[in-house]
């Protein structure tokens, strides 16, 4: 229970913290939503004029208060750009972003384990150094990169997919999901490619302790001893690095986000950030830092029922 | 076991270097295919226009000023808004003002006032028939007259609006403007409407709805006045990604992109019509000409004579583009002075006897301020950067976004140069020229010369057309001598279309035309 109130306590200031940064950064970055909605035909009389309809004119700290009280209301504020309330605007776009995100996830989990455990068992034999090797490169190209290529590959020249023709959900789920699949392969294959990495060396670590000759002096077979013991004690490591590579993935769709035009969450990010709409910007990086901080969450309390040492304090 | 092994391996293996093989092959078809693809036309020889068919287009830039035809202020909204909005005069693609939602206009001796007749039975997109109340509004919504906020630059100098019988509008200025005409190109919307609430125009396309980062999607006007367009439905969908943009067209996804650069045309291999027109703007190194050490005049002609203007085009787009040598592009034919696209040649020599003279013989520091989101005039900058150190400048470039440009260069003016396209909103030559009056609200080059003032005030107040010509002429000329600005071009613009789309024509403003594009059979 007072383990449960200290985490709740570090969640909020966390996010307090971090509300304040985004605020301060948009005070001190040249510019405001007055700059992008006036553009080049500004004059000091518009840009008064406008700041005065807008309420930026209010003092910063009192601005920020207000925006605090709103949103714990639930009142997301106003997008300067479109006119229309945050909420409304981010509901379409965060549905998108979490699927993209999921899907990744779960390549990124159906690759590795199987892969990293399979090299695990066969270590030091020949498929498994060139798989390293492979496994070295795909790890160093960066997501947006495998992305171009994934377009060019499977889109210009399989025909796989149709680069550039975003569906729907609502218009047609399953055009939807499949288009959604190899940006989130290219998001997945690098972070894979990691995982596999951590999980084989892991695993063959744990492979040369004594308890894994106890247990095959008790009669195991390898793929028993493997999943039952071995795995156990290797996985906590990949736990954490699954926890981190999941908010990797969040950040890396932003960047897919661009590449395949897929009009999610990260897009709406950057574009809101060049026009200075707080707002939206704020809302963004408050649910990608409740989601940070909770999968983090989740990956402690996931240690636990992995291996019962584990305690809380 | 082993055998699965083996096999696993080997089409992992595989997989993967057809998978590489494949993105090389693909690399390489763009590359055989150099400049053939950069030329105009090819695909289908006598096509047959079809009617209908949904259209979609590719935009870089979501309209996220505004959906407010009359506080819009991007290049990209307005050239999506000219297919919803029309005024009571819109441009053609010669550049003249023809009669729109008006069927007849007369201007008095005077200047000042504008008498509109309007159309017989034009209709908004929601069915209404525009009325003298709707356009009395419109237009007392642009000036401001009962908010006392004026939304559209210019329309302050409106002193009243009356509609003296059901078909006619009388405009009365505060001053004679016989250029104002061009001002009334601004979008007409119905009695009391709220155009950030609801979007109701009278051009040949109406707003169905808008995603944003993702479509806006119009739809043809069935009820339009004019000549109707071809396509059925239109969607914009926004792509901001360069590359994306290409690869989008090259599958088939969108049909049209405009404004792309020469690397990306010849990126998109064959099969795609591409047409080359200008941007109508003027590219140039915008310097503020009250900073050190650029108040000298024989530095900053110095270094107009240190750009090689034609590598820049070259490096930019193997040549394409229009060269300019003052404050006005090529297309506005009326006002473009020719002789003076010549007046500096590239000449490092006369370059570095004009700094000694102004007591640089050893040169300086600068630097240019450049918006890192509009990849061709960074390219620009670095090239000018090179060509500068033959003289002795260093150049250090500074990377900013968009915003912080508009902040800092524009509405600041805290910058030492900064290279930018500067467009006109409206047709007309003050809206390019007016800028550099020491006065101006706009005047981010901090320009300052009392001939140019007095030859400006002279202009506008001018009655005579001819006349006003002529000293619009001299403007330019003015600043040309005193090489307020260093001048580059009018930036080619390239527009592809595939999927046998056809009929793009180019207007001498940024706008969008889709009425008049077709598919053929």
């Amino acid at each position: 229970m007072k383990y449960i109130l200290k985490k709740v306590a570090i969640f909020l200031i966390t996010l307090l913290g971090i509300s304040v940064l985004v605020f301060l950064a948009f005070q001190i970055i040249p510019g405001d939503p007055t700059t992008r909605m006036l553009g080049t035909q500004a004059t000091p009389e518009k840009v008064a004029l406008l700041r005065e309809q807008l309420g930026l004119n209010e003092p910063a700290v009192l601005r920020y208060f207000k925006w605090l009280v709103g949103f714990v209301k639930g009142d997301y504020g106003t997008s300067y750009s479109y006119n229309i309330p945050v909420s409304e605007l981010l509901s379409g776009k965060i549905a998108i972003t979490a699927a993209l995100s999921g899907i990744s996830f779960i390549m990124v989990l159906v690759i590795s384990l199987p892969l990293g455990v399979i090299l695990a068992r066969f270590a030091h034999s020949i498929p498994d150094r060139i798989i390293s090797v492979l496994n070295q490169i795909i790890m160093s190209i960066p997501a947006f990169f495998i992305g171009i290529i994934f377009t060019y590959v499977f889109g210009l020249i399989f025909k796989l997919f149709t680069p550039g023709d975003f569906i729907p959900y609502a218009e047609d789920p399953s055009k939807f999901w499949s288009f959604l699949v190899f940006p989130a392969l290219a998001i997945a294959l690098p972070k894979s490619a990691m995982v596999i990495k951590l999980l084989r060396s892991s695993m063959v670590k744990e492979m040369s302790e004594d308890y894994v000759r106890t247990a095959y002096s008790r009669g195991n077979s390898r793929w028993q001893v493997l999943s039952r013991h071995v795995m156990r004690n290797a996985i906590i490591p990949v736990i954490t690095f699954l926890a981190v590579t999941l908010v990797d993935i969040i950040a890396g769709s932003i960047i897919i986000e661009q590449v395949f035009a897929i009009p999610g969450m990260g897009r709406l990010l950057l574009a809101s950030i060049i026009g200075r709409d707080l707002p939206v910007v704020q809302t963004i990086i408050m649910i990608i830092s409740i989601a940070v901080i909770s999968v983090n969450y989740i990956a402690d309390i996931s240690y636990k029922y992995i291996d019962p040492r584990i305690r809380f304090r | 076991m082993r055998h699965l092994r083996k096999i696993l391996a080997l089409s992992l293996a595989i997989l993967m270097l057809s998978a590489a093989l494949s993105a090389c092959s693909g690399g390489k078809t763009n590359e055989a295919s150099p400049q053939s693809t950069a030329e105009t036309t090819q695909p289908q020889v006598s096509a047959e226009p079809v009617i209908g068919g949904e259209l979609t287009v590719g935009i870089a830039q979501d309209l996220d000023d505004t959906l407010d035809p009359q506080k819009m202020v991007s290049a990209g909204t307005r050239e999506v808004l000219f297919n919803v909005y029309e005024g009571l005069v819109k441009p053609d693609t010669k550049g003249n003002l023809i009669p729109a939602v008006a069927s007849d206009y007369k201007i008095s001796d005077t200047g000042d006032t504008f008498t509109f007749t309007l159309r017989d039975s034009v209709k908004f997109h929601n069915g209404n028939v525009v009325t003298v109340k709707d356009v009395v509004y419109s237009i007392k919504r642009a000036a401001g007259l009962d908010t006392g906020e004026t939304l559209i630059d210019g329309f302050d100098a409106v002193k009243s609006v009356e509609a003296p019988d059901e078909k006619t509008v009388v405009v009365t200025l505060k001053e004679p403007n016989i250029e104002f005409l061009a001002l009334f190109t601004a979008a007409i919307i119905p009695d009391g409407n709220d155009p950030t609430k609801e979007t109701v125009g009278t051009g040949p396309f109406k707003f169905i709805s808008r995603s944003p980062q993702e479509n806006i999607v119009l739809e043809n006007f069935s009820d339009y006045w004019g000549t109707p367009a071809n396509v059925d439905k239109v969607t914009y969908k926004i792509i901001d990604n360069a590359e994306t943009l290409v690869m989008s067209l090259k599958s088939g996804a969108v049909d049209l992109v405009a404004h792309l650069t020469s690397a990306q045309v010849k990126e998109l291999g064959e099969g795609f019509t591409i047409m080359e027109g200008t941007m109508n703007l003027v590219q140039a190194v915008y310097i503020n000409n009250t900073k050190e050490p650029f108040n000298n005049v024989k530095v900053r002609q110095a270094l107009s004579y240190a750009i090689d203007r034609g590598a820049i085009m070259d490096y930019l787009a193997d040549g394409r583009g229009a060269l300019v040598g003052s404050s006005m592009y090529p297309a506005f034919q009326k006002y473009f002075k020719p002789e003076l696209v010549d007046y500096y040649t590239y000449d490092t020599e006369k370059a570095k006897q004009l700094l000694r003279d102004a007591g640089y013989p050893d040169g300086f520091e600068m630097s240019i301020t450049v918006p890192s989101n509009y990849q061709p005039h960074v390219d620009t900058a670095q090239v000018i950067a090179e060509q500068l150190k033959a003289i002795g400048v260093t150049v250090n470039i500074d990377l900013v976004d968009w915003g912080t440009w508009l902040s800092k260069v524009y509405q600041g003016r805290d910058y030492q140069s900064t290279v930018i396209g500067v467009d006109a909103s409206m047709m007309t030559a003050r809206a390019m020229l007016e800028r550099f009056s020491s006065d101006s609200g706009s005047n981010f080059t901090n320009f300052s010369d009392p001939e140019y003032d007095k030859v400006f005030k002279e202009a506008i107040a001018s009655t005579d057309d001819e006349k006003q010509v002529e000293l619009y002429k001299q403007l330019q000329t003015i600043l040309t001598e005193d090489a307020a600005n260093l001048y580059i071009q009018d930036m080619c613009d390239l527009v592809a279309m595939g999927n046998g789309l056809q009929g793009y024509e180019f207007y001498p403003i940024y706008v969008m035309d889709l009425s008049k594009v077709y598919f053929t059979k």
